[in-house]
């Protein structure tokens, strides 16, 4: 589904003492299909943006289209519900939401609120668990016995399990191990690729937007800072540097090389070994002449 | 997050009322709190009315956001007027509908007392609008201090009451956080028949309990690592320091107590 902000402002608390504007004249558009990463510090407005996706907040100002969907500060569309179960939303440490006896009952919770039969859910259960990285056995378990890292893959589960076609993950990877962070990255790219997923990412890791978005989305106090192709983006590694974000290890390193040695490589995408090769290459010849 | 309702809720700002030393707030509201019960006339009524005005002007609060912020007393105060309009029956006969007869007494009756129950609400949360809940904890300890005496645990009720005063916007965070979460999946919390919306609270306050164990055995913990044992020897970070403008408030309610008594009928 394709997703639309138009100059889109919010409001906190309007007309009291504590008034604060966390959006202020937003404007982008995500095409359907594609994988969006919005980048920004601590307070930025990111959260409420994500809010903006599945009517949880309403702009004050502005209007957003998403798919059919349409949302303005004119009051909630009658098919809200329909809203949210194609958009599901991954929110900043999900497990916070387990409330259930068993993680079965848990991760049919979603589903079965949007009236998804039964057979069908359990269906969607047994392909998720192998993707989201969960053995069977556990799914007659307390979703409170588990560990820190299963807990996240459960509440993910959760989620997928009422089949959105717009998938939006508020740092879905904050507070996991190394491994479990590439993990679950590479299991959100994979639904996103598998099944034309629509994927909104708010993330903090130069690294994920880099590897994975076809668009990146900088905010900057409520305000739309930079947008653009990742690669695009972190040409500007000065203006990055003006609201405090660095760039990626790969690019950063490239730059310093290229500095160092006057060479001119570009980072396109290409392999870690790959781009050894080349820069061994480029080695060799500088030590021939 | 209830925006509505603002009891508890603190405004910042810088005024008189702001500085004064909140043992001397907390002593002027619990005695104007008693006193509201004394007016019984007009001029009486209006000195209190006055009074009260005269602090939240003083204050800086907009009056406009204290006004819509009681909105939910708004209707308990109708609610108190329309009740003695109806149920009063002295003085002349006004209205005669059959079934519903209003006196002049009634009118009277009604206007007084939500006058004040509105006097009451309204400076009591001035009194949480301009005091930081710390502050006021802090003067509850020290005004509680001649308790030690009989082995009353002030210090530890202090703690008590500043740590759940400290947890309230936490856990209200933490609602409205989990209450998205669970909306996003699909939960109904507003529309929908009576059971259903009551079966939609488990899957908020599971978590929300679930959260807050933690958090109590968290901070249990980080107060125990750091050596926390309680009021004996411990020293300030706030000291309450009574000053002039404190004692010229106290003498102006104490001045302004003389006048009602000597007002009252």
């Amino acid at each position: 589904m394709e997703i639309q902000f138009k100059d889109v402002s919010y409001i906190y608390q309007e007309n009291t003492p504590f008034a604060h504007k966390a959006l202020e004249h937003i404007s982008f558009t995500v095409n359907s299909g594609s994988f969006v990463a919005v980048i920004g510090h601590t307070g930025s407005g990111k959260s409420t943006l994500i809010q903006h996706l599945n009517g949880l907040s309403l702009p004050s100002r502005g209007e957003i289209n998403i798919g059919d969907f349409h949302l303005s500060a004119d009051g909630k569309p009658k098919n809200i519900r329909d809203l949210r179960r194609k958009v599901g939303v991954v929110f900043q440490y999900p497990e916070h939401q387990l409330f259930e006896e068993t993680v079965a009952k848990d991760i049919a919770f979603g589903p079965k609120n949007f009236g998804v039969e039964q057979e069908e859910i359990d269906r969607r259960i047994e392909k998720l668990l192998p993707a989201v990285g969960l053995p069977k056995e556990i799914l007659e378990r307390s979703p409170f016995d588990l560990s820190g890292g299963q807990k996240r893959r459960v509440a993910i589960a959760g989620v997928l399990a009422m089949a959105p076609q717009v998938l939006v993950l508020d740092e879905p990877t904050a507070g996991l191990d190394p491994r479990g962070q590439r993990e679950i990255m590479d299991m959100f790219y994979q639904l996103h690729q598998e099944q034309n997923l629509t994927t909104v990412l708010v993330t903090h890791s130069m690294e994920d937007a880099l590897a994975y978005a076809d668009k990146i989305i900088i905010l900057n106090k409520g305000q739309k800072y930079m947008e653009g192709h990742p690669l695009d983006v972190f040409k500007q590694a000065e203006k990055l540097q003006e609201v405090q974000l660095g760039l990626p290890e790969v690019i950063h390193f490239l730059n310093q090389y290229n500095e160092r040695f006057g060479t001119s490589l570009t980072y396109q995408y290409q392999p870690m070994p790959e781009l050894a090769k080349e820069i061994k290459k480029r080695l060799e010849v500088g030590s021939h002449e | 997050m209830n925006n509505a309702l603002i009891i508890g809720q603190y405004v910042p700002g810088n005024s008189l009322i702001h500085r004064l030393d909140p043992r001397t707030k907390i002593t002027v509201v619990f005695f104007f709190v008693i006193i509201v019960f004394f007016a019984n006339n007009v001029p009486t009524y209006s000195l209190l009315t006055a009074f009260s005005v005269l602090c939240v002007l003083i204050s800086r609060v907009p009056l406009r956001f204290i006004l819509k912020g009681l909105l939910p007393v708004w209707f308990l105060i109708i609610f108190t007027f329309i009740l003695h309009l109806i149920i009063t029956n002295e003085g002349n006969l006004l209205v005669d509908w059959g079934f519903i007869k209003i006196y002049s007494g009634g009118v009277i009756q009604g206007f007084a007392i939500s006058l004040r129950f509105f006097l009451l609400i309204l400076t009591t949360s001035l009194l949480t609008l301009t005091t930081t809940p710390i502050e006021i904890t802090d003067a509850m300890e020290e005004m509680l201090h001649p308790l030690k005496k009989i082995k009353f645990p002030v210090h530890e009720l202090a703690l008590m009451m500043s740590i759940s005063l400290r947890f309230i916007p936490t856990l209200m965070q933490e609602t409205d956080k989990i209450s998205r979460a669970q909306a996003a999946r699909g939960v109904d919390f507003r529309t929908g028949p009576v059971k259903d919306r009551v079966m939609a609270v488990i899957p908020l306050l599971v978590p929300l309990f679930v959260s807050a164990f933690k958090r109590a055995e968290d901070l249990a913990m980080a107060m125990e690592a750091r050596g926390y044992q309680g009021g004996e020897g411990r020293s300030k970070l706030r000291e309450l320091h009574v000053g002039t403008k404190d004692i010229l408030v106290l003498t102006g309610f104490v001045l302004m107590l003389v006048a009602l008594f000597v007002l009252r009928q």
